[in-house]
């Protein structure tokens, strides 16, 4: 019951904490911002628009936001939201689970190739390219936890018996894990420096560019995809960042929320004053999260004795 | 050389006093001429009864004439001897029907008919829609793919049309296609009354209305008799500067939004609209119109607009510093500007680029100091640091300009005490058989109009050059071999007019 209720207040707050970031950024800039909910207006706003079609377009174009949007859920449903047990979980669920995101991914490309119009072939391109470097450090990550945790499973990792947090044994060697987190979120959920999500200019874009087409409730849906993308990132590194007692239940939630609210701060205050790389630099910056995460896991050999 | 007749900026010339020369020989000068680090101002065609004339003004550190008389077609000057003739070349061939043989890139500038009725250079039917018939420069192979982008873009910006050719991420080459916006702006100012000429050339680029209305009223002035008092070109100038920091500062703005940098594009923004009041301070319209006209000004500057702008240009000074520094400290903006775009300053010499972008290129040249117009035989000149020809020289050519502007108006308004009269738009005749040239630094580099007059007095040939028309090809040039998403930076780092290219 808990994990559902969890889970049912998650699946409503993501929207919430993008407006966060807006906000940040406004006062960065001395402005005033758009309202804190300004993505529920926008996404009710697009649900009663009409979708419009190419003709040049097949099934998979109309798929894509229905596929990405149910694979972000479906991720949520697997991971312990402010260390409350989640509602399924099984060995293993990591794996498949980052892969039903690198599938939302797949169709989201097939999506964009499917319009043939040139600039969202180059979004795929950049997309499919700088996606499969973050999932190196992904994979590095696991690899790290398997071997503080000895557990394949969000549940496990968090809720389990040796729950991973700053405060176990080799929890110093998280700090590189979080930053490393961060760097793939920023990656992964299209944010300055790597990509700019505000931006109006179709050769820079990356993931803007490959959903130009879509519109109405298929743009909602690909919105909403995105909030529960970002907000399961954002809570990976809040679960890491603050020790949660899973007995504690449902008691846990404001500090989570709290927190979490910080790491959106966190990713409008680094939007705020930093640039966007280079194109060609930006492989690079992915890669540094590889490599600390692989530094991090070198370092565990000297605590797993 | 010889034959080449040395011309001052806004002097009038008799028309038969211009050397007419063979084609030969006139080939051979100009070849020789922009050999030696000459450029060319104006090139273009005019039908004098049955005969066609080419008539080309240069320009070293002074300004020369020579016109030629051709038939149909004549050997292109691009294929011999220079780049610099590229794009007046196939203006010619478009406004006139006179065909450059062998130029290298024979295709339409601006897609309109030509001025008599000749058989199209291009083989266009004009009734139908741009674009017509004209080809692309094609890249083959097999990882070469092609991105077309406008002419409808975006943002909300003009139109036009840009053809990349790519390997992966890298561009080889890039193709501009302009002449959406085409107005027939030089036709219209031979057929209205002289009076409705300044508004008009207000409205040839919305952003440089003061630059382009000066370059008219100059030429006006200098054939119609009028002269102007040193407190109505104080005036001039200042507004000629406040023009140049507005765009400025919005440009700068807008490169730290194309790269994801938001502090100072929302700063800048603000600011850029508080140097636009000081315009409408001066004279009632933020973009100055309606402030130049033939004999004087408008509108007088009162002591009280004087203490308004000096008092506002203290607020904004260091306002504008603290930003600039923010701007051009940040490492990240550092790495997005650095190495982005580059343009070569022998580049910059082959395309005879202009303003901030030769400047930024190692050109020092500025007409503000080599044909001074207005109050600017008494102000000193700018020095540019930073001339590596990349995104970050011109953008620090801009920030160096903002502030040599601010203490170019500073000095201004302390000799405004020289009294103004207003002017109102008065009934004047031209002289007659006559040409002029004249030219201003607008903000984005030389603008140039040359005006000749009949036998009667009338206008015959109005031709306008906006710097743009020098400068787009440097912006091609500027993408090859560089990464397609480095496209918008350099763009803006350019920003170059689309009206006032389509004219």
């Amino acid at each position: 019951m808990e994990s559902i209720l969890s889970l049912g207040l998650a699946l409503l707050a993501a929207p919430l904490f993008p407006g966060i970031i807006l906000k940040v950024k406004a006062l960065f800039v001395g402005k005033k911002g758009p309202p804190l909910f300004i993505k529920y207006y926008t996404f009710v706003k697009l649900l009663k628009k009409g979708s419009a079609y190419s003709t040049s377009t097949t099934f998979v174009f109309a798929a894509g936001p229905i596929i990405s949007c149910a694979g972000a859920i479906m991720v949520l449903f697997f991971f312990p939201i402010g260390a409350i047990a989640p509602v399924f979980s099984f060995h293993g669920d990591v794996i498949v689970l980052f892969y039903i995101l690198g599938l939302g991914r797949f169709f989201t490309i097939a999506a964009a190739l499917d319009t043939a119009s040139p600039f969202q072939g180059m979004g795929a391109a950049r997309e499919a390219f700088f996606g499969t470097l973050a999932e190196a450090s992904i994979f590095a990550i696991l690899i790290l936890f398997y071997r503080m945790n000895g557990s394949l499973s969000f549940a496990d990792y968090f809720t389990g018996l040796q729950p991973i947090s700053l405060t176990s044994p080799a929890g110093s060697l998280l700090l590189l894990v979080i930053v490393s987190l961060f760097m793939v979120l920023l990656t992964e959920n299209s944010r300055v420096p790597v990509d700019d999500p505000a931006t109006h200019l179709e050769l820079t874009m990356i993931h803007e560019v490959m959903v130009l087409d879509h519109s109405g409730p298929d743009l909602a849906l690909i919105e909403l995809g995105s909030f529960y993308k970002l907000f399961f990132y954002s809570a990976f590194i809040t679960l890491m960042l603050c020790p949660l007692d899973p007995a504690r239940g449902l008691l846990n939630l404001p500090l989570f929320y709290a927190v979490l609210a910080l790491v959106y701060v966190a990713i409008g205050f680094i939007e705020s004053v930093t640039a966007r790389f280079k194109m060609r630099r930006t492989p690079k910056f992915i890669l540094t999260s590889c490599t600390l995460v692989f530094f991090a896991a070198i370092l565990t050999m000297g605590f797993n004795k | 050389m010889d034959n080449l007749l040395h011309i001052e900026n806004g002097g009038i010339v008799k028309r038969s006093d211009i050397p007419l020369v063979s084609f030969d020989s006139f080939a051979t000068i100009l070849s020789e001429f922009v050999e030696n680090d000459g450029y060319i101002v104006q090139f273009f065609a005019l039908v004098e009864g049955d005969k066609n004339k080419l008539i080309a003004v240069v320009r070293n550190n002074q300004l020369f004439i020579l016109s030629t008389e051709v038939g149909e077609n004549f050997a292109s000057l691009t294929a011999t001897a220079s780049e610099k003739f590229h794009m007046f070349e196939r203006e010619i061939a478009e406004q006139y029907g006179i065909v450059p043989k062998d130029h290298p890139w024979l295709k339409m500038v601006r897609y309109h008919a030509n001025y008599r009725g000749a058989p199209d250079a291009f083989g266009n039917n004009y009734s139908e829609d741009i674009p017509g018939n004209y080809s692309y420069f094609q890249v083959e192979g097999e990882a070469v793919h092609e991105v077309a982008v406008g002419p409808v873009h975006a943002g909300i910006i003009e139109p036009g049309h840009f053809r990349f050719q790519c390997s992966g991420e890298e561009v080889f080459s890039l193709e501009i296609q302009l002449g959406y916006q085409h107005r027939g702006v030089e036709n219209l100012f031979t057929e209205v009354p002289l009076k409705r000429l300044p508004i008009i050339a207000e409205s040839i680029a919305g952003d440089t209305s003061i630059g382009h209305n000066l370059c008219c009223c100059q030429a006006l002035e200098a054939l119609g008799g009028l002269s102007v008092d040193p407190g109505a070109q104080i005036v001039r100038s200042i507004a000629l500067e406040l023009e140049r920091i507005a765009n400025h500062i919005g440009d700068l703005g807008a490169l730290s939004g194309d790269v994801a940098f938001n502090p100072p594009a929302a700063y800048f923004g603000r600011i850029r609209g508080e140097f636009l009041n000081l315009l409408q301070v001066l004279c009632g319209n933020r973009f100055g119109k309606s402030l130049v006209l033939p004999g004087g000004i408008s509108q007088i500057m009162t002591a009280e607009q004087s203490t308004i702008i000096e008092e506002k240009l203290k607020e904004l000074e260091p306002e504008i510093r603290h930003v600039c520094d923010l701007l051009f400290s940040a490492h990240t903006v550092q790495a997005r500007f650095e190495q982005t775009g580059t343009v070569s300053n022998q580049m910059a010499r082959d395309l005879g680029l202009v303003g901030y972008a030769g400047r930024a290129s190692g050109i020092e040249y500025d007409a503000r100091v080599t044909f001074p117009t207005e109050s600017y035989r008494q102000l000193p000149a700018n020095r540019n640091e930073m001339t590596n020809g990349d995104v970050n020289s011109r953008a620090t050519v801009r920030k160096e300009e903002i502030s040599h502007s601010i203490h170019l108006i500073r000095l201004l308004l302390n000799k405004a005490g020289e009294t103004s009269s207003t002017t109102i738009m008065q009934d004047f005749t031209l002289e007659p058989d006559a040409l002029i040239i004249t030219i201003n630094e607008g903000w984005r580099g030389e603008i140039s109009h040359c005006l000749m007059t009949d036998a009667e007095g009338k206008i015959e040939r109005y031709k306008v050059k906006d710097p743009s028309f020098h400068n787009w090809t440097g912006l091609a040039m500027s993408l090859r071999n560089e990464e397609i998403s480095e496209f918008p930076l350099c763009n803006k780092s350019f920003n170059l007019s689309y009206c006032g290219f389509d004219l």
